[in-house]
């Protein structure tokens, strides 16, 4: 029992960085229509730049964090600007190339500067583990937690609520229409690249304090697990991947726990593939209804 | 207050539109007609800046806007309601018509209070997702979401199209009650007898060109158009 509730919440943990990394997935391929393949490698860039913050620059862990989303941010946003929208009209193929070929960049830069050998995160956070009876829940996973919790309230307040988040939405239905009504696409698809680089920043920081080491290809893995999770959930749905992400961490810690640590991402896969063979669209994903 | 010269639109190879002139004066309404496939809509999307045209001048309110960002235009007093209405079909009825005013907040509460006014329907399934709307209302909402931007001009392709003859009738008497209202509006139909009822002048578009141009009512009493729009 004890185990289990363990397993829970380290899954719930594992989860939220997905979740937060899979936002940024889904909000991009909901409004650019694109897959952001070098998604993943911010992850790892978010990483190194708490490293060199804390490690090397000595800065406290508050500024390094703050350094760590204002690199993240600006690289998405320069990405978006430099690749792919000159290829805005461009077929979907040509797009989905180009991210691959950022996301190689990326790592291999991050290989000229940084070597291939690991570097190991420092300490950033000095919470107490939480001892609930039997059960103890690490510092870290609480933070992620609440942290997590806080954001994607934030997020769905933003995108319902708030002038520039009904913006994207339109944005995502009709790009002619929004223009239309005086929206600017192009802004829009910057702010998004932005949001999304922004939390896939914050996923680095959680993921640096829960496995410490990180190399330039750290990225691809949680990368590649989170656009599962985001396709999981419902590609394009803020909820859906919100779900998918925490769902797929559940998944892979119970298997872990219970099943077997080398045929973890074996079942999860399995699971995924099961589930979109009876819901292509994904658990939370709209059905594209094509209009006559 | 609009006038479009010489413009010429390609789709590819294929060219659209072919030396395309027309002019808007204020206070009118002024209708393109037209088969299946003669430019019309083209001629709408090139003046809201979705096309380009490769040669030629578009003047709104004596400002060049021929090379204007499309989003930029509706602040320069120009909306689009486009073909097939283009309503945001995740969103509901209100989100939709607030996105109207994006360019124009200030104005988001008075002009719900007009828009609800204008079409009560609206009103009632304010907090409906515009996909579970009909035809007709979706075309109302498309055109208040347009005029949430208080626009100059309002330039609305065939928003008869798909509509029972009740609802057609309504959505031109819409259209009267705007004009009345002093805005100007440049309107595509391929209901061509509707089109000219209402209209103060129109042109007749062929196969990418003008073909005859005049008063709404010389138009209607002329053989050819009578012949081949007007089913006479």
């Amino acid at each position: 029992m004890i185990q289990l509730v363990e397993t829970l919440i380290s899954g719930l943990t594992l989860g939220s960085i997905y979740a937060l990394i899979a936002l940024g997935y889904t909000m991009v391929y909901g409004i650019a229509k694109m897959l952001n393949f070098a998604h993943g490698d911010i992850i790892m860039i978010g990483a190194y730049a708490v490293i060199v913050s804390v490690a090397t620059l000595r800065l406290p862990a508050v500024v390094a964090i703050l350094i760590s989303v204002a690199v993240c941010t600006l690289l998405g946003v320069t990405i978006e600007f430099l690749a792919y929208r000159p290829l805005r009209q461009s077929p979907p193929l040509t797009v989905l190339i180009t991210a691959i070929g950022v996301s190689y960049l990326l790592q291999n830069v991050a290989l000229l500067i940084f070597g291939s050998e690991q570097k190991s995160t420092p300490r950033m956070f000095q919470i107490p583990d939480l001892k609930l009876g039997a059960v103890t829940i690490s510092g870290v996973a609480l933070l992620t937690l609440g942290v997590t919790a806080v954001i994607m309230i934030a997020l769905t307040l933003f995108i319902n609520k708030t002038r520039m988040g009904k913006a994207m939405r339109a944005v995502s239905e009709d790009k002619e229409a929004a223009e239309l009504m005086g929206i600017s696409v192009n802004k829009t698809i910057t702010v998004t690249f932005a949001i999304g680089s922004a939390l896939a920043a914050v996923a680095s920081i959680f993921f640096g304090a829960t496995y410490v080491y990180i190399k330039p290809t750290t990225g691809s893995m949680p990368g590649i697990k989170a656009f599962t999770a985001a396709v999981f959930g419902g590609i394009g749905s803020v909820p859906g991947a919100m779900l998918g992400g925490i769902l797929l961490g559940v998944l892979e810690q119970l298997s872990k726990t219970y099943i077997s640590t080398l045929w973890s991402d074996a079942i999860v896969f399995g699971v995924l593939v099961l589930v979109l063979v009876v819901k292509p669209s994904g658990l939370l994903g709209k059905t594209v209804r094509e209009k006559v | 207050m609009l006038k479009v010269e010489n413009i010429n639109v390609y789709y590819g190879k294929i060219h659209a539109l072919k030396d395309i002139s027309l002019e808007v004066n204020d206070g009118e309404i002024v209708a393109l007609i037209g088969a299946n496939g003669a430019g019309k809509s083209t001629t709408l999307k090139t003046i809201s800046g979705m096309m380009r045209t490769r040669t030629g001048s578009i003047t709104f309110m004596d400002q060049n806007i021929t090379h204007t960002e499309s989003y930029k235009l509706i602040s320069h007093g120009l909306a689009h309601v486009p073909e097939g209405r283009r309503c945001f079909l995740q969103m509901t009825v209100q989100e939709n018509l607030e996105m109207g005013a994006y360019t124009n907040q200030k104005y988001t509460k008075e002009g719900l209070e007009k828009v609800y006014a204008q079409f009560p329907r609206l009103q009632h399934r304010r907090n409906q997702i515009a996909g579970t709307l009909s035809g007709g209302e979706q075309q109302m909402l498309a055109m208040g979401r347009a005029l949430m931007s208080q626009p100059k001009l309002l330039m609305l392709d065939e928003p008869s199209m798909g509509l029972a003859p009740i609802l057609v009738q309504q959505i031109f008497d819409i259209i009267k009650t705007l004009h009345a209202s002093g805005t100007t509006i440049l309107l595509v139909e391929q209901n061509a007898e509707m089109a000219l009822r209402i209209a103060n002048r129109a042109y007749v578009l062929e196969t990418g060109h003008v073909a005859m141009s005049g008063s709404a009512a010389d138009l209607a009493q002329d053989d050819r158009v009578r012949r081949a729009y007007l089913g006479a």
